[in-house]
């Protein structure tokens, strides 16, 4: 170390910003479908345990979250994931917090996915014998998802910049590798433009493609 | 009357302090085709949906083939397979095709193989004159066409009962005799009908029994000649004046 910033050192940090923000993204959008649907269920005692997740997981920092993943879970708790390795339980309980953060904001987006869709189709669906599960499946999660794309990339776009909270339990991911960078070199613009420009091209593209396809996908009424 | 199919006995609902249906009875035949018509607001829409319980109601009970409805639930959704619904605004599901249209309830809540329920659907669509439209998108076609093809989707579920909610209030004046046609001929092969409807042509051509809905009760019931010529009670009198006068 100390021979400053390195291609190789580069892409493996960001590599693992990817495969962070790639997991999270996937654990997000799962728990985040399962609170969805519990939020519009017919179900008072599921909808109230819906409301309460997203509530109390919208509105505590990140930071928290991260923090305690490792002083709470891990050392107090004794919840750790990866027993063999230090690195190995911070990275898992990173994917585990981005994605249980994360998936507040996916349900809130896909409820108002949901709100796109005229109460009719819900109706129909029943009417014909659809069992709720059903309908959810068949006619209303997919409408939802695809009236929902644009928000839902915001938040894919906040989840990948969020991954940088990670650092604060050291997981080795780019803005790990920032810190540690500008503790042996001192800091520098063009240190932070390298991991600015990094960011800007993991998020742009993805923002324009999803834009384009939140419209080639719309729901025609 | 032949057997009775759907028996309503003292139904009850509320919305908020309105009370939209008061101490309904009403029995429906095996066969028959009942036209109910009302003012607006009178509760003729509300009263369509308490069959399948779309809405809830009070207190009363509503009987299909001699079973009372379920609460919600699987039981419910069971009974409702066998209770077609057509709607004024068709609720085609529009991010599927017109063939996946009528056969997801047949393929979901009826658990028939995909290519028996594609054969069956294609025979309904041809059935209802919208066969060659079957793989485009609920909102390619015209008004007439997706009530077409929403009742193509009831009649797939090979329902026990069809209830119609002003089937063709939405639609464009030179759409609704299409519709029409459908809705006749399904009536003279025998299918029980309860359809909410101002169309009095259709009525007078299909129906075996005019049900008038006024303030959220049943104030007269007569053969359709009999109504539209020699209603009995004034406010029948009245309404008919309204609509028949232009």
């Amino acid at each position: 170390m100390g021979n400053g910033l390195t291609i190789s050192t580069l892409l493996s940090a960001f590599g693992s910003t990817v495969l962070l923000a790639a997991l999270s993204a996937i654990g997000a959008l799962v728990l985040g479908t399962v609170v969805a649907v519990l939020r519009v269920s017919p179900v008072r005692v599921l909808q109230l345990l819906g409301t309460w997740y997203v509530n109390v997981f919208r509105n505590t920092p990140l930071t928290l979250l991260m923090v305690s993943s490792i002083l709470g879970a891990t050392f107090i708790l004794g919840i750790n994931l990866d027993p063999t390795s230090i690195k190995g339980n911070a990275f898992r309980w990173a994917v585990v917090m981005l994605s249980v953060y994360h998936g507040a904001f996916v349900c809130e987006a896909l409820r108002s996915g949901v709100n796109t869709i005229p109460d009719g189709q819900a109706e129909a669906a029943r009417s014909m014998g659809l069992t709720f599960g059903q309908s959810m499946q068949h006619v209303l999660l997919p409408q939802a998802f695809r009236g929902a794309i644009a928000p839902l990339g915001s938040v894919l776009i906040a989840l990948i910049k969020n991954t940088t909270v990670a650092a604060v339990i050291g997981v080795s991911e780019a803005a790990n590798l920032m810190q540690v960078t500008i503790e042996n070199e001192g800091s520098g613009l063009s240190i932070f433009l390298v991991f600015a420009l990094g960011f800007v091209i993991l998020t742009l593209p993805l923002g324009l493609w999803l834009t384009s396809l939140s419209r080639r996908l719309a729901v025609k009424r | 009357m032949t057997e009775p199919l759907v028996v309503l006995k003292g139904v009850n609902k509320h919305f908020g302090d309105l009370h939209v249906l008061q101490d309904i009875n009403l029995s429906i035949g095996k066969g028959e085709v009942v036209v109910v018509i009302g003012p607006s607001g009178s509760g003729k829409s509300t009263l369509c949906r308490t069959i399948n319980r779309l809405e809830t109601f009070e207190t009363g009970s509503i009987t299909i083939d001699g079973v009372p409805l379920p609460e919600e639930g699987k039981e419910l959704a069971k009974l409702r397979a066998d209770v077609g619904m057509v709607f004024q605004s068709f609720n085609l599901f529009a991010h599927k095709t017109i063939l996946d249209n009528v056969t997801l309830g047949p393929i979901k809540a009826r658990k028939i193989p995909r290519a028996e329920a594609e054969k069956r659907a294609m025979e309904l669509l041809e059935r209802v004159g919208v066969a060659h439209q079957a793989e485009k998108f609920p909102a390619q076609l015209s008004g007439g066409q997706q009530q077409r093809v929403a009742i193509a989707r009831s009649l797939a579920m090979d329902p026990k009962v069809m209830l119609f909610d002003e089937p063709t209030s939405a639609l464009d004046p030179e759409m609704i005799t299409e519709v029409l046609d459908v809705m006749v001929a399904l009536a003279k092969e025998g299918m029980t009908m309860v359809v909410v409807t101002h169309e009095m042509g259709f009525a007078r051509k299909a129906a075996n029994r005019v049900v008038f809905m006024a303030d959220g009760q049943i104030v007269e019931e007569n053969t359709p000649e009999g109504f539209f010529t020699a209603p009995k009670s004034d406010r029948a009198k009245d309404f008919l004046g309204k609509i028949l006068t232009h």
